[in-house]
């Protein structure tokens, strides 16, 4: 079958020869070039490189062993160019790996979303309170945790709201059931405030202390937009020979700007918490607008954020029960404390407190 | 808090400043007007202010004009009116203080003659009508609103009685056990003797400090008035208020301490009003005080001020000069002290304290006002020096690898509700006995203290399915608390609970229903983050009573680390489910984190990996469907071939034509030594010794 691959040759002549090898190196050509695959390069090597039925074998034994000898030479150089061509198409064919066309046959839609292996998101509560207390970190302050369930000393007393003080009603509490009997200090509560681990690491630790307080505190109070029942704090709390209010603005302003950018700016303004003195409101400039006035910053340019104050001698009294070295005339210190919902809210755009506490896959999933 | 500048004005003749600008400043010194507006010509404007609770006594307009007074230090002008002379009277009016722990101070002027009708504009500085008006106040009547006003004017309570009600005299007393009052509110009450009455000679007339009394009430024909202006002590107040569930202007200002020496001045105010309208004054002022409270409150103690404790407690200033002397003299005085000089270079004072300022008790108290006054951002922004080296929580390594796998595991983290109720609370409680109960919960669902994480990440789950979100993966790092009324514990834990699909999305592959063995692998990697010697999970008989009530019996497992329960997971028990009306199997779980903090956390350690070629070997195995995995590890694991570095279970296969109570497993193996090419006859020994091995534990090998 073969032999209808070649015709056969009637003339020898140089022309006729040089008709015929060029018929057969065009024919190869234009086989290589439609190669388009690896099967149809085994097909192409059979076909022209096969060593019983092959076209140059059948080329050397028709044509190279039928011409008459004078012709044989001719022959013969024709058939060395034809061989030396139908090797480099194969040479090239294997070479260049598959053509286009395969690849083409191979091809993809790259436009389907990548699949992906989800990864969980960390409760923005939790973000925000490792922002803060990372911030203080570098400022010296080592992390303090305590109780969720709090004796009235710790939450109240110690913390200069005396028994039957105004200063308590402004922190509505939840407590433990059937206290009535106990005496008013031993009666347990669900901290108001994280302002008790202060005193607890006080009573641990003589001065210095540079502390941050992360913790969940509770309110009995009802929900809205902006208020939740439990919600977040950071505390902080720096006490040493020499620290003065200077060094509390300092340290806030310091941290609002790790916090929110180094163009915010802070502001102070006189407050009352009964367990601190000088007592401040902290403001700083709004983080939307820039401080030029917008809706969030109710056209004032500033935002209100935190409390603080000069620890009140008070309560250095209280701690120095236990460690005489919170001598009042001898240290002082100052404390702040700050709501990490409203940072959280303010950072993230978070419109509803009580989106923290729903844990809708979809909230939490932005967080990711 | 409303206050109107015009009235302001008429105490502050110098002011010179904007109402606007004025705002600011008091703003800045904690006298915060959170509201300004305009009121229109020459009625100036009106703020709304918002004062912290220790400032009782700027709550008024002649308060505010005191502050602004020692912002600008300009005169103001004093509250003290002229009143006509009295009509001499045969006896004076008796007043006793018999309760003389709970008033220190009462004084009773009797007015006669009075005329009651409408408010009007009476004298410059009683500008009754359009103050009220301005402020939006309804006007009752000239004595009411006599009252009201002063009370605007001052802070100082007052009270009008008809006098021709009162029988004898006042007696400021506890009341009697079961003495009845109806007060001005309308209500009948029933007194105790720890409320505080003023009282006259039969009956009771009014709660001392927080409430009149019905009876002695001026009506449109009372002729003859008794004006009570008083100081009332603050406990004694706040106890008589809470028990009656009231809080009255009056009230207010007497529990947070009230200005000793405002009764006199007050009454004169009220009574110059009412005298406006026609009428005279019967006798002399009655003055009762209690010498023990008005040496506590207006005649106090000096306090000693150092001006080097001004600097150690308040640093810095933006200004070179600071806080000298001269500035801490200029601002206490302006703020009513009187100082006098205690050492002899001016660098410490002894500070008499104002009758008005009881919340000035202390050195601390004046450096707050001087830092208040002089401005807090005028102090310099310092760092204080690096004090001791950080500290880390010993858990916190931990708790951070806990939440690390659970993250990448897919799991979203939540904090829900610390609170659940008393049923939840016996549904997941590990020790049902110690659920610790609310005494004021906000609401029966919220009623306990949770015992476990379960019921609040159990309602997460269940709001995101009823939302329509059907993939939830979730955790919650979180408190849990054990214990009794006298005595609660608290510990970390970790809860998670899944339902729908893998953590994957993809266009390509269907996706897969998260199981069991899911959860076990998060648990499985939670663990392999610490040192362990052994890990391993069992299940019981249901009727052991030891798998916790909300797991599905057949379907849970104790998760034991190095002999310590350490946890539970499995799928939602199908009862509890159908109650949530949850369809899709949730699988959830606990791990007590303190006890997996106890274990330090696994420290990598490397090996040489062998360069000779691993041998991989599978055996397809049968086995009755009771026979677990476990005898198969097991007897692979005690044959202690050093060269099995590994065997897995590759598939688990159920198919009837293997045998209806059998199943099919397939066994991977893999053989390697660190120092050789294993030889064909050392692979032939492992191998037969795995098939005796897993026959021994019940295997068949499938032929």
């Amino acid at each position: 079958m073969m032999s209808e691959a070649i015709p056969n040759l009637s003339a020898f002549d140089d022309n006729a020869l040089d008709r015929a090898f060029a018929a057969l190196k065009q024919q190869a050509g234009e086989e290589a070039a439609a190669l388009t695959s690896a099967d149809g390069l085994e097909a192409f090597k059979l076909r022209w490189l096969g060593r019983k039925q092959g076209i140059l074998t059948e080329v050397s034994s028709r044509w190279l062993k039928g011409a008459p000898p004078e012709a044989k030479k001719a022959v013969g150089e024709r058939f060395k160019t034809l061989k030396e061509l139908i090797e480099q198409l194969r040479e090239a064919a294997e070479g260049a790996g598959p053509t286009d066309a395969v690849l083409a046959a191979e091809a993809i839609d790259i436009t389907l979303p990548g699949t992906r292996r989800l990864t969980g998101a960390e409760h923005p509560i939790t973000r925000t309170l490792n922002e803060i207390t990372s911030v203080f970190a570098a400022l010296g302050y080592s992390v303090g945790v305590g109780p969720e369930v709090e004796t009235d000393f710790y939450n109240f007393e110690c913390m200069n709201f005396p028994p039957g003080h105004p200063a308590r009603d402004t922190q509505d509490t939840l407590v433990i059931a059937n206290q009535e009997r106990r005496p008013l200090r031993d009666r347990l509560l669900l901290r108001t405030h994280t302002s008790p681990v202060q005193m607890r690491t006080m009573e641990r630790q003589p001065p210095p202390v540079r502390i941050v307080i992360p913790g969940k505190v509770h309110r009995n109070e009802a929900d809205d937009a902006t208020h939740s029942s439990t919600f977040h704090q950071v505390e902080g709390l720096c006490v040493d020979t020499n620290i003065t209010f200077s060094d509390l603005k300092g340290t806030l302003d310091h941290a609002m700007k790790a916090l929110f950018g180094s163009s915010v700016k802070t502001r102070f303004f006189p407050s009352f918490f009964p367990f601190t003195e000088p007592s401040a409101d902290m403001q700083i400039s709004c983080i939307f607008c820039g401080g030029k006035g917008c809706r969030k910053c109710k056209q004032s340019g500033w935002i209100e954020l935190l409390g603080c104050g000069m620890v009140d001698p008070a309560v250095f009294a209280f701690a120095a029960e236990k460690q005489p070295a919170y001598d009042p005339k001898k240290i002082s210190g100052f404390a702040f404390g700050m709501g990490a919902e409203r940072i959280a809210m303010m950072k993230y755009g978070v419109s509803d407190i009580g989106q923290f506490y729903v844990g809708d896959m979809r909230f939490l999933g932005q967080f990711a | 808090m409303k206050i109107l500048t015009k009235w302001l004005r008429s105490y502050l003749p110098e002011l010179p400043v904007s109402d606007a600008q004025l705002a600011e400043d008091l703003t800045l010194r904690g006298i915060a007007v959170e509201g300004i507006y305009a009121l229109g010509d020459g009625n100036g404007s009106l703020y709304e202010m918002d004062l912290t609770t220790n400032r009782v006594d700027a709550m008024n307009h002649y308060g505010i004009a005191r502050e602004a007074a020692a912002i600008y230090g300009v005169q103001i002008s004093p509250l003290e009116v002229v009143l006509p002379k009295p009509r001499p009277s045969g006896q004076d009016f008796s007043v006793r203080i018999e309760a003389e722990g709970a008033c220190g101070r009462f004084t009773a002027r009797v007015l006669r003659g009075i005329t009651i009708g409408d408010s009007r504009d009476w004298f410059p500085g009683a500008e009754v009508a359009t103050c009220f008006d301005l402020l939006e106040q309804k006007k009752i009547s000239n004595a009411v609103d006599a009252t009201n006003f002063v009370w605007l004017a001052m802070g100082q309570p007052t009270h009008a009685f008809d006098l021709d009600k009162i029988e004898g005299g006042i007696v400021v007393r506890r009341a009697r056990k079961g003495e009845k009052l109806k007060t001005l509110d309308g209500v009948e009450r029933t007194l105790d003797p720890e409320d505080l009455v003023v009282a006259d000679h039969a009956k009771p007339l009014g709660l001392a400090g927080v409430m009149g009394g019905w009876d002695t009430m001026i009506t449109s024909t009372t002729t003859n008035v008794l004006v009570e202006a008083a100081w009332f002590e603050p406990m004694a107040v706040r106890r008589t208020a809470r028990r009656h569930g009231l809080h009255t202007d009056a009230s207010h200002r007497f529990e947070r301490g009230a200005d000793f020496n405002a009764g006199p001045v007050a009454s004169a105010l009220v009574s110059r009003i009412l005298l406006s309208n026609g009428g005279f004054i019967e006798g002399d002022l009655v003055d009762v005080r209690v010498p023990a409270w008005e040496a506590r409150t207006a005649h106090r103690k000096p306090v000693s001020l150092a001006l080097s404790e001004v600097h150690r407690i308040l640093g810095k200033t933006e200004d070179k000069d600071g806080i000298t002397a001269a500035t801490v003299e200029s601002v206490l005085t302006a703020l009513g002290c009187e100082l006098t000089v205690a050492q002899p270079d001016a660098t410490g004072w002894l500070v008499t304290l104002p009758s008005w300022r009881l919340d000035l008790e202390r050195e601390i108290d004046l450096i707050e006002e001087i830092a208040r006054v002089y401005g807090y951002n005028r102090f310099a922004n310092t760092l204080p020096a690096f004090g001791d080296g950080l500290q880390s929580l010993p858990w916190a390594e931990s708790e951070s690898a806990v939440r690390g796998t659970l993250l990448a595991a897919g799991f979203h983290e939540a904090i829900a509700s610390t609170f659940c109720s008393a049923a939840e609370a016996a549904l997941t409680a590990p020790q049902p006995g110690l659920v610790v109960p609310l005494g004021n919960p906000l609401s029966e669902e919220a009623g306990v203290l949770r015992p476990s994480l379960i019921p609040g990440v159990l309602a997460i789950v269940a709001g995101n399915l009823h939302r329509d979100v059907s993939d939830v993966r979730l955790f919650e790092l979180g408190t849990v608390f054990s214990g009794t009324t006298e005595k609660v514990d608290e510990h970390p834990v970790l809860a998670f609970a899944a339902v729908g699909t893998l953590a994957e999305q993809s266009a390509l592959h269907p996706p897969r229903s998260i199981e069991f063995h899911d959860i076990k692998g998060v648990v499985e990697q939670v663990l392999s983050r610490f040192q362990t010697r052994t890990v391993y999970f069992d299940r019981f008989p249901s009727d052991a009573g030891l798998t916790p009530a909300w797991l599905h019996p057949y379907r849970a497992a104790r998760v034991n680390a190095d002999g310590i329960t350490v946890g539970w997971f499995g799928q939602l028990h199908p009862t509890e489910a159908a109650a949530r009306k949850l369809k899709d199997p949730v699988l959830l779980g606990e791990l007590y984190l303190d006890r997996l903090y106890k274990l330090p956390l696994r420290k990598p350690s490397a090996r040489d990996i062998s360069r000779f070629q691993p041998v991989r070997r599978d055996f397809s195995l049968v086995l009755d469907k009771s026979a677990a995995w476990e005898a198969i590890d097991l007897a692979l694991a005690a044959l202690a071939i050093p060269e099995l570095v590994e065997w897995r279970a590759r598939e688990v296969f159920h198919d009837p034509k293997i045998g209806a109570h059998d199943y099919s497993l397939l066994l991977g193996v893999t053989f390697q030594a660190p120092d050789r090419t294993l030889r064909e006859e050392e692979l032939q020994s492992f191998q037969s010794q795995i098939v005796a091995a897993v026959a021994a534990a019940g295997a068949r090998l499938r032929t």
